[in-house]
């Protein structure tokens, strides 16, 4: 009896020790692996020369640009004269003195981006979703098809939409509705002020389907399937259940992503109804967008104070945007 | 009552509950592709049959001197057009390269190094992916004439090498594509740090550079704003701007000269994306934000 006390005793005592013996060991690797990591390091020279080319650049091209642009627009300064500071005039100006802006350039600018930014986000996933369904050799077919658009430049898109649109009777969809005995004379699409901002709305959703699309439809293709019907074990009912409770929360990371790609997009595509229409302001400023207005100041008008405040609203539009995708698909730590 | 069955996302075979995905797709992918379809029809039909009433989709009798007609408009400018590929075609390398350098060192450091503001430079770059380039267009034209910039071969090139998107593809892609005990033991043998990227990191994350390439390519090679904007010598400039030029200056011919020329542009970056999609695909799948 005492014996096995003794050996258990000893048993322990031993086990501490091994138990010790580990740590130590355990701590002399994590030592080493650290001595190691810094095998990798290198120096700090070393770091700073593999990052410096690429840090110098985004600094100079986009960090003060982004500067340059929120102090410009405290100041009026048209190319010429040295900027002179005059304080929050250009943004007071902006909301109270620009007919043009308040009437038609913020209500147009919300449509096109919410339309073309989270409209066409729904649309990628819809799209991508339905063609994650199908067997590979098609989906990548199908999936190139959607995207080969988002490859034209604006150039091209230009060329192929004025030709479809075009205000004379050879322009297509004029030819096939008076064909069709819809409309007697040729509607002159582009320069009417009724429907340049629908056309454009669609052009830009058109080629909008970009490498926020391919995100999602890699992240789908990609999906662990177990879950999926684990989930339909636990009695998820229908598709749209499945969607919202396993398919999105699976891969929140590339809907963030996307959601980020689509808004820059749309606010980017900002001068197609200009590319479109040939003019800038477009006619009556029917589809004058943010962007747009901020060029015609800044290029036409030389009123580059203006102008850079205009540059500065349309960012933080996007961060509000952006943000408001955080909220919802961010991973919280 | 009907069975509510799991989603097999990317099945391996054909089956009928397929079919109705299949059909709004279809119809979907006719909205996408029928302009397509239509401008390369346009770029080949002779003169009768661009203004044709009612215009027709598909081209009769196909002829290229819309292409043809390229050539002999060009001499307008005083340079034949083949200098505007060029050109275009010099500055797409060397774009393409510069931005796979500059990225692929700086994604290794904030991949596998640890140093004090990593984390920093990365969610700055986070911060950057929401950046519109041409929103700060006015500072941008300051900061170029202000380095002398204008009106060189460089301004092409130098202004839009940092691309926030690409660091953060390639970043990802690095980090579960090259497990750090292969980078330790190769710097135990011994090896540098370009020896170590160029050997090891390189290879591995393969598909990932195609991608930043093929993306850095379609921006630069679609794009005529800087000729437009910062040049003045015409002997710099590049194909989209002329292209540009021509459709303004082309009369009657317009719409034939102005498919030809985008159809230039257009199909190389369809040849690359095709080639390489698969490899684009892939890198996507590591696209996610954590």
């Amino acid at each position: 009896m005492s014996n096995s006390n003794v050996d258990a005793a000893y048993n322990s005592r031993v086990r501490r020790n091994i138990h010790g013996y580990t740590l130590k060991k355990a701590e002399k690797t994590k030592r080493k692996s650290r001595h190691k990591n810094t095998g990798i390091n290198g120096s700090a020279w070393g770091i700073f020369c593999l990052v410096f080319p690429f840090a110098l650049l985004f600094f100079v091209f986009i960090v003060v640009p982004v500067f340059m642009s929120a102090l410009l627009s405290l100041t009026y300064y048209n190319a010429i004269d040295t900027p002179r500071f005059v304080g929050i005039q250009n943004y007071i100006d902006m909301f109270t003195r620009d007919r043009e802006f308040m009437m038609y350039v913020i209500p147009q600018t919300l449509k096109f981006a919410i339309i073309v930014g989270p409209g066409g986000y729904i649309l990628s996933f819809i799209i991508a979703w339905m063609l994650a369904q199908l067997p590979r050799g098609i989906r990548t077919v199908l999936a190139l098809i959607v995207y080969t658009p988002s490859l034209a430049g604006g150039v091209f898109i230009g060329v192929i939409w004025k030709s479809f649109f075009s205000g004379d009777q050879f322009g297509y969809l004029n030819a096939i509705l008076m064909n069709l005995g819809i409309i007697k004379a040729p509607i002159a699409w582009l320069t009417n002020p009724q429907y340049l901002l629908s056309i454009t709305i669609f052009v830009a959703l058109w080629s909008s389907f970009g490498i926020g699309f391919l995100s999602i439809l890699a992240s789908l293709c990609n999906l662990d399937q177990e879950l999926f019907e684990a989930a339909h074990i636990d009695g998820i009912k229908n598709r749209f259940q499945e969607t919202i409770y396993v398919t999105i929360p699976q891969m929140k990371g590339s809907m963030f992503f996307s959601a980020i790609m689509s808004i820059t997009g749309a606010m980017s595509a900002g001068t197609l109804a200009v590319d479109l229409s040939g003019s800038n302001p477009t006619p009556q400023n029917s589809a004058q967008t943010i962007l747009a207005h901020m060029n015609d100041y800044a290029f036409i008008r030389n009123e580059l104070g203006y102008a850079s405040a205009m540059s500065v609203v349309l960012l933080l539009f996007v961060l509000v945007f952006s943000k408001i995708a955080s909220k919802l698909f961010a991973e919280k730590d | 009552m009907a069975k509510f069955q799991v989603t097999q996302l990317n099945p391996k075979r054909f089956q009928a509950s397929q079919i109705k995905f299949l059909v709004i797709l279809l119809l979907i992918c006719t909205v996408m592709i029928l302009p397509i379809i239509y401008i390369v029809n346009q770029a080949f039909k002779p003169l009768d049959e661009l203004f044709y009433f009612p215009p027709q989709l598909f081209v009769k009798n196909p002829t290229i001197s819309n292409f043809t007609e390229l050539g002999r408009l060009a001499r307008t400018t005083g340079l034949p057009w083949i200098r505007y590929l060029l050109n275009s075609l010099i500055i797409s390398v060397v774009y393409v390269i510069g931005v796979i350098f500059i990225t692929v060192l700086a994604a290794y450091a904030i991949s596998k190094k640890e140093f004090r503001f990593k984390k920093v430079l990365f969610k700055v770059n986070q911060l950057a992916l929401m950046f519109v380039a041409v929103a700060v267009a006015v500072p941008n034209y300051l900061i170029i004439s202000y380095l002398g910039l204008m009106d060189t071969f460089w301004v092409h090139i130098i202004p839009s090498l940092a691309v926030p998107v690409y660091l953060f593809l390639l970043k990802q892609n690095m980090d579960d594509g090259i497990p750090k005990e292969i980078l330790e033991s190769a710097k135990l043998d011994g090896a540098n740090d370009l020896q170590v990227i160029l050997k090891f990191v390189v290879p591995l994350v393969k598909p990932a550079i195609a991608t930043i390439a093929i993306l850095a390519f379609q921006s630069i090679w679609n794009s005529g704003g800087a000729s437009l904007i910062y040049l003045t010598s015409e002997s710099l400039k590049t194909l989209p701007y002329y292209l540009g030029l021509l459709q303004a200056s082309a009369g009657i011919k317009a719409t034939g000269v102005a498919a030809a020329s985008s159809l230039i542009i257009f199909v190389p970056n369809l040849i690359i994306f095709i080639a390489m999609q698969s490899r684009v695909m892939n890198t996507m799948a590591r696209s996610g934000i954590k």
